[in-house]
């Protein structure tokens, strides 16, 4: 187990290397200089912005600008933004906002799509199962801004059962309403795929066996049936909060959530590479790690799944 | 210049001049009665793109801030007329040696004097091309100022004593002290040369509000300010203090005016245009600023040169319909335009000689592109550059089929996916096409609108745009020394920027704002920016 641990994260050290290097190259690709765009429709003399663009290295060749950046990296020093904010700040103050927004919606999503699925899985066929599965497919096909802009229209300005939009610090009674917005979408898919592995698990010979030894229905449910049915829906969780940690950026925006999507998306923009990169590095460490944890956690869902040495 | 990177949409800082403040509704002008409270107003903001050095600001989240926590030597009124700040006076006899007084014992939030050398030190700051300061080039008009070599001092500035110094400029610049209230002339206190980057962070100004304590910029999402009860001047705050709550997108914001949660919003989002003055009636704003928009049409491409080029700018001009643009595309919150400057500007008229060009004449405008093709047949197609992440799109579309149904040529948009790209394309001289562009005046002049834009080998000067005869009549207007005959050579200049017409004027861009009932005297100024410090809050 340790060995498989050690061997993934090794693993690890070349996609985060191919990764910066590729999104730095995108950035350094990306058309227009973000310094003439710091003066907006104004020109400024050229020997202002040249002096400028060396002050951030973009008067470097691509391959430098990167090792610069590389060095940095191993030095702690990550750059800086325009505004002069250290980026590892930025990191520092964004990553916990979208790490408290992620987790409630992921909660929220859990609890009520495999709950709707488990009863609509062992009830199939039934109203229940039929209404859920209407909702299911109206809340799949509405874009997200659309219920975004709905829920905080109904429940932030006419109702005013929430803060329209997230308050200094993000606290995490602000950032209920986001993280329903975001549960709605993965609430659908969870509960249908949940209501088909509990249909396939129910009839397995196992569910049958545990039956026909005596176990009553509300002990073979929880431990025989919704533990098994579980590994999908495992997978799919895992996958969308490692989607909601890089950032919910239509949402972020629309509730002014101060996440990392938001400023991902801003410093993007405004075409600040050093920001950028460094974003998207964490990102992808994210990643790497949530794949492991789940893969670990595989195991221990079901037992039959060993890991080589 | 503030800069919002929307482009056209963006207002900026400066402005100023006799406007009326028409539209303004209800709401401020009149200042009641109601004592200054303690309350602290709440007002949307950006996050500030550079740090917050006024030599370092150029752009509309920072300025904000500044304009609020600093007070320059002049600053404007919501007409846009300039009245003395720090300054005790400000004095010269020839438009190019300025000598300027400040008021005795004013002293910055640390008990820094302000005086002199406040200034002048900031001044050579902001200069010194190796500080790489964003607004360096609004110094290049002082004595010694250069742009080949760093100038650690300008020979034009000197400290005669402690509340006096004089400015030397290259040439006559009537309008100089008008400058003096945008942001890159504010004062910096002694004590900030010993970090200046920690002072970006933490500013320490002399306005009639300053920051909340260290780390009241908490960054993305909001500014505190409380007032600063040391200021002695006359923008003497008459609230608490404000917090600006700083939001990625204006649409959250306004959805936070509605919640009640925010009191003031300063602009106002698409979605919004057509329901914000129903929505919150007698409590919005929609005038024009100091703001215009314009389509540069460069004389190096193909037709748009001497004769022919001047009949078919004309006929161009002549076939856009300003006023149905401005009400369908933009609900009424752009002002079509009539010179080349806007409203608010002092000196402006809507009677120059040439103005005519800009009215919608569709018969007019197909003799006249038929007279160019007498002399030159049309080949090819007339296309408008714009960045495709701004709201530019709807109008530039709509012009472009005012041109095709009026001119019976193929005209059409050439959308570029970002600001900065569309930028980088008109300033490296690649655009081979006409593109939008817009000006956002520094300060509250009529030299400020055409001098950095259609003056030869001006910085602004996109379309490369080139005529003696203009260029002669700035420089007289420039060194006048008085308003009054500055301004009349200022007209004549537009008299010939109407014949030539390098850019077409098409329309000014309209301050917006709205407020909740929690708030009253409510203003905005020339700059669109509300006037925070006359606001009053119920406890």
């Amino acid at each position: 187990m340790a060995g498989y641990i050690v061997r993934r994260l090794l693993q690890a050290i070349p996609v985060l290397l191919g990764t910066t290097f590729l999104i730095y190259f995108m950035v350094f690709a990306m058309p227009g200089d973000p310094i003439v765009g710091l003066f907006g429709d104004k020109t400024p003399p050229p020997q202002v912005l040249e002096r400028i663009r060396a002050q951030y290295n973009l008067d470097q060749p691509f391959i430098v600008q990167y090792f610069i950046f590389l060095g940095g990296i191993f030095t702690g020093n990550l750059g800086t933004s325009f505004s002069g904010q250290p980026v590892s700040e930025i990191l520092a103050a964004t990553f916990p906002v979208t790490l408290r927004l992620a987790v409630l919606a992921v909660f929220f999503e859990m609890v009520a799509g495999i709950t709707v699925g488990l009863v609509a899985g062992l009830r199939k066929g039934g109203i229940f199962d039929a209404s859920a599965l209407v909702v299911s497919l109206i809340l799949i096909s509405l874009p997200i801004f659309v219920i975004a802009f709905v829920a905080q229209f109904v429940f932030g300005i006419q109702l005013g059962w929430f803060r329209t939009t997230v308050g200094t610090g993000a606290p995490i009674q602000d950032l209920i309403l986001p993280a329903l917005v975001l549960a709605t979408i993965s609430f659908a898919q969870i509960s249908r795929l949940t209501r088909a592995s509990v249909i396939d698990t129910d009839g397995q010979d196992f569910v049958r066996t545990a039956a026909s030894k005596g176990l009553s229905r509300s002990r073979i449910v929880p431990v025989h049936i919704l533990r098994n049915s579980l590994i999908p829906v495992v997978t799919y969780l895992a996958v969308d909060f490692g989607v909601l940690m890089v950032g919910a950026t239509v949402t972020e925006g629309i509730f002014n959530v101060p996440g990392v999507g938001r400023t991902l998306y801003q410093a993007i923009i405004r075409g600040e590479g050093p920001t950028v990169v460094s974003f998207v590095t964490v990102m992808v460490l994210i990643y790497l790690i949530i794949n492991l944890l789940v893969d670990l956690l595989y195991a221990v869902l079901d037992p039959r799944i060993r890991y080589a040495k | 210049m503030k800069i919002k990177r929307s482009g056209v949409a963006a207002i900026a800082l400066a402005a100023a001049g006799a406007l009326v403040l028409a539209g303004c509704t209800s709401g401020g002008a009149e200042p009641t009665e109601a004592a200054a409270s303690s309350a602290v107003i709440t007002v949307n903001n950006t996050e500030p793109q550079n740090p917050l050095v006024p030599t370092n600001t150029n752009e509309v989240g920072g300025g904000l801030v500044l304009q609020n926590i600093f007070a320059g030597l002049v600053y404007y009124q919501a007409d846009g007329a300039m009245e003395y700040d720090v300054a005790e006076d400000i004095t010269t006899e020839d438009a190019q040696t300025y000598t300027i007084k400040i008021r005795e014992g004013l002293t910055f939030t640390n008990g820094d004097p302000v005086d002199a050398e406040s200034f002048v030190k900031a001044w050579n700051y902001g200069a010194a091309l190796d500080n790489n300061q964003l607004s360096s080039y609004f110094f290049e008009s002082i004595e010694g100022f250069s742009y080949d070599e760093n100038v650690p001092e300008l020979s034009g500035l000197e400290v005669v004593d402690d509340l006096t110094f004089t400015v030397k400029l290259k040439q006559p610049e009537s309008d100089f002290p008008l400058r003096l209230g945008y942001t890159a002339y504010f004062p910096v206190p002694a004590s900030a040369w010993e970090d200046i980057e920690a002072f970006g962070e933490n500013p320490i100004g002399n306005g009639p509000y300053m920051l909340d304590g260290e780390g009241a910029w908490k960054h993305d999402e909001r500014i505190d300010l409380v007032k600063n009860d040391e200021y002695d001047g006359p923008r003497e705050a008459q609230n608490g203090g404000v917090d600006m709550i700083l939001y990625a997108s204006t649409d959250a914001a306004y959805a936070d005016l509605q919640g009640g949660n925010l009191d003031i919003i300063q602009e106002i989002p698409d979605s919004a245009l057509q329901t914000f003055e129903s929505e919150f009636e007698g409590r919005t704003v929609n005038q024009p600023a100091a703001a215009n928009a314009t389509i540069v049409i460069p004389e190096r491409l193909a037709h748009f040169a001497g004769e022919e080029g001047k009949l078919r700018r004309a006929a161009i001009s002549h076939a856009i319909d300003r006023e149905e643009v401005t009400e369908v595309i933009f609900n009424g919150t752009r002002t079509p335009a009539h010179d080349f400057t806007s409203p608010v500007i002092d000196g402006y008229s809507e009677e120059i000689p040439g103005s005519e060009v800009l009215e919608f004449d569709a018969d007019l405008a197909k003799q006249l592109w038929a007279e160019a093709d007498a002399i030159a047949p049309w080949t090819g197609s007339f296309q408008i550059q714009y960045n495709a992440d701004g709201p530019n799109q709807g109008w530039v579309d709509a012009i472009a089929n005012q041109l095709k149904n009026n001119l019976g040529i193929d005209a059409s948009g050439a959308p570029i996916p970002t600001f900065n790209e569309h930028r980088d394309l008109i300033t490296s001289r690649a655009t081979q096409t006409a593109f939008r562009a817009g000006w956002q005046f520094d300060y509250p002049s009529m030299f400020n609108g055409l001098g950095p834009v259609y003056g030869t080998g001006a910085g602004s000067n996109d379309g490369d745009y080139s005529n003696p005869e203009f260029d002669a009549l700035l420089d007289e207007g420039a060194s006048a020394t008085e308003v009054e005959a500055g301004i009349e050579k200022f007209q004549q200049a537009q008299e010939i920027l109407f014949e030539d017409l390098p850019a077409i004027p098409l329309w000014y861009t309209n301050g917006m704002g709205a407020w909740n009932e929690t708030v009253d005297n409510v203003e905005f100024g020339w700059d669109t920016w509300p006037i925070l410090h006359q606001v009053t809050k119920s406890e």
